[in-house]
């Protein structure tokens, strides 16, 4: 059990390594652009052809579709980003940096929430930007300023379930390539949900897939902010279900840490 | 080691034609032996159009209730384009395999061998156009499952399988491009980039008539526009001159622009 001192010292070791977790984000500029360029050409796109499918009946009643796809674009930001606290962990396994880390008096938590908590505040930054471009578009978040404040904590939320997967493969295989492959799985999950359509007008297979997949349930209540209004309701189910996979992703990452570092 | 294995074979001095011909064959049955050597560089290939087909004939479905679309099944709209998409992914890799030879050094064996430098490229682009069939059918397979009808016939498929091919050459050249001039793997990633945002910004998942304001105009403008509207048409309905021949020109415009800019960058680095 960490004592009061001890307890002080991983926090400030925490914000440390996040704050080294940030700077290298900040330094690879080209790697955090895709993230931000891409859902915005999405959105550009999807707003200029999609306009028609507003009159459908079961389309959620909208003023535009840039409005209807600002959650979806927000998630797909953050997906970029996400598994990068699992690779940079694993960088960090691969040239030898993570064994100084060990070896060092720092306690083993902060290692790996100190990338996830780097990750999480870019990520945070990422959606408010994006928010601030949908504006500037003309979209309009009906949710007011409270729920911008709830898309960035989703947005934090959803980089630290990711991520707590990513670092997990990081921990186990030692390799930046097996954690960059969760990328496309991210991207299948995000296409096969209502990110970009209604799962109203879905039918079979893909229906059920999608009205069961994790993100709808995050980005159904967010859209709802945006779209509707402000409902605690949805504030609490959107921040809830990425912070129950959080739960269990970071335990997971704990514990293959635990067993890592348990080996002779 | 492969344009001379195949000087040898030919009768004839290292820059005639028979020599230039055994060189394209030779470098194309290389990129077949070495994917059938390493099955994982065509998953990438395979598993992303298969992806698309999935996921938009999956999420815009009720895009056919709308008055005007184009088509009552989704397939028979979104098919060739995740084909067409499938064939981009299959020419980069294509020049990706290049881009490879370029940093493991076998490509300055290849340089050292007699000879024009055309056939290298020539070879290069007819292994990916060969590989695009693969995405293609893959595509067609999944597509047929889910009701693509063929309502101008077997010249339909024709037309779809010249469009991929042609794509997947066009593409290969433009990675070669960036791959003599950047010579590294990477440079593949810019390659993407201009694949999948041109694919994207054409009539890929809704005509023409549906877009609105910059898209409508960037779409009308856009080649892969008229590529897409030759390789769908036997999927709609009868073929039709006045939509086959601006895709082949589109085609044609776009090997010879490409292959030019290729030329030239290799043309740079091997004079």
């Amino acid at each position: 059990m960490m004592a009061g001192p001890g307890l002080a010292l991983a926090v400030r070791q925490t914000i440390e390594l996040a704050r080294r977790s940030v700077l290298t984000e900040r330094r690879q500029l080209l790697n955090v652009l895709p993230g931000l360029v891409f859902p915005l050409l999405l959105a550009a796109v999807y707003s200029r052809q999609f306009s028609r499918a507003l009159a459908m009946p079961g389309f959620p009643e909208v003023d535009s579709f840039l409005d209807f796809i600002l959650p979806a674009c927000i998630v797909q930001a953050v997906s970029f980003g996400a598994t990068a606290a699992g690779t940079e962990l694993a960088l960090d396994i691969e040239n030898g940096f993570f064994d100084r880390l060990i070896a060092s008096p720092v306690a083993r938590f902060p290692i790996l929430l100190g990338r996830l908590a780097g990750a999480s505040l870019v990520a945070a930054i990422k959606a408010a930007i994006l928010v601030a471009v949908f504006l500037a578009f003309g979209a309009e978040v009906k949710g007011g300023p409270a729920a911008v404040l709830v898309i960035m904590a989703v947005a934090a939320l959803l980089v630290l379930a990711i991520g707590g997967v990513g670092q997990v493969l990081a921990i186990r295989t030692g390799s930046q390539e097996a954690v960059a492959a969760t990328f496309p799985l991210v991207f299948v999950g995000i296409f096969m949900s209502s990110a970009f359509f209604p799962t109203a007008l879905m039918s079979g297979w893909f229906r059920v897939v999608a009205e069961n997949n994790p993100i709808t349930w995050v980005i159904d209540p967010t859209r709802r902010l945006v779209i509707a209004g402000w409902s605690t309701g949805d504030a609490i189910q959107a921040m809830a279900v990425p912070a129950a996979v959080t739960l269990v992703t970071v335990s997971l990452a704990i514990l293959a840490l635990h067993r890592k570092l348990g080996r002779p | 080691m492969t344009a001379v294995v195949a000087s040898r074979r030919v009768a004839g001095g290292p820059g005639g034609l028979g020599h230039g011909a055994a060189v394209v064959v030779a470098l194309t049955r290389r990129g077949m032996a070495r994917m059938v050597a390493r099955p994982a560089l065509v998953i990438p290939t395979l598993v992303m159009p298969l992806f698309f087909i999935v996921s938009f004939t999956g999420a815009f479905s009720s895009l056919t209730r709308l008055e005007g679309y184009g088509a009552s099944n989704v397939y028979d709209w979104m098919a060739p384009y995740a084909a067409l998409q499938g064939s981009v992914f299959a020419g980069i890799g294509g020049a990706a395999s290049a881009a490879d030879d370029i940093e493991n050094g076998f490509f300055d064996r290849l340089l050292l061998s007699p000879g024009s430098r055309l056939p290298i490229l020539l070879g290069t682009a007819a292994y990916s156009g060969l590989r695009s069939f693969i995405p293609t059918t893959a595509v067609l397979l999944v597509s047929w499952m889910g009701g693509l009808s063929l309502r101008g016939g077997p010249l339909g498929l024709v037309c779809l399988y010249a469009a991929t091919v042609g794509m997947a050459v066009v593409f290969c050249l433009l990675g070669l491009t960036f791959a003599y001039r950047m010579r590294t793997v990477r440079s593949m990633m810019l390659v993407q980039v201009v694949g999948f945002s041109s694919m994207f910004m054409s009539t890929g998942q809704v005509p023409l008539h549906f877009m609105e304001g910059w898209l409508r105009v960037v779409a009308g403008v856009n080649p892969l526009t008229n590529v897409l509207q030759f390789a769908r048409q036997g999927f709609l309905g009868p073929l039709a001159w006045s939509t086959t021949w601006p895709g082949i020109v589109a085609l044609v415009t776009m090997v010879v622009v490409t292959g030019m800019a290729a030329g030239r960058s290799l043309g740079k680095i091997a004079p």
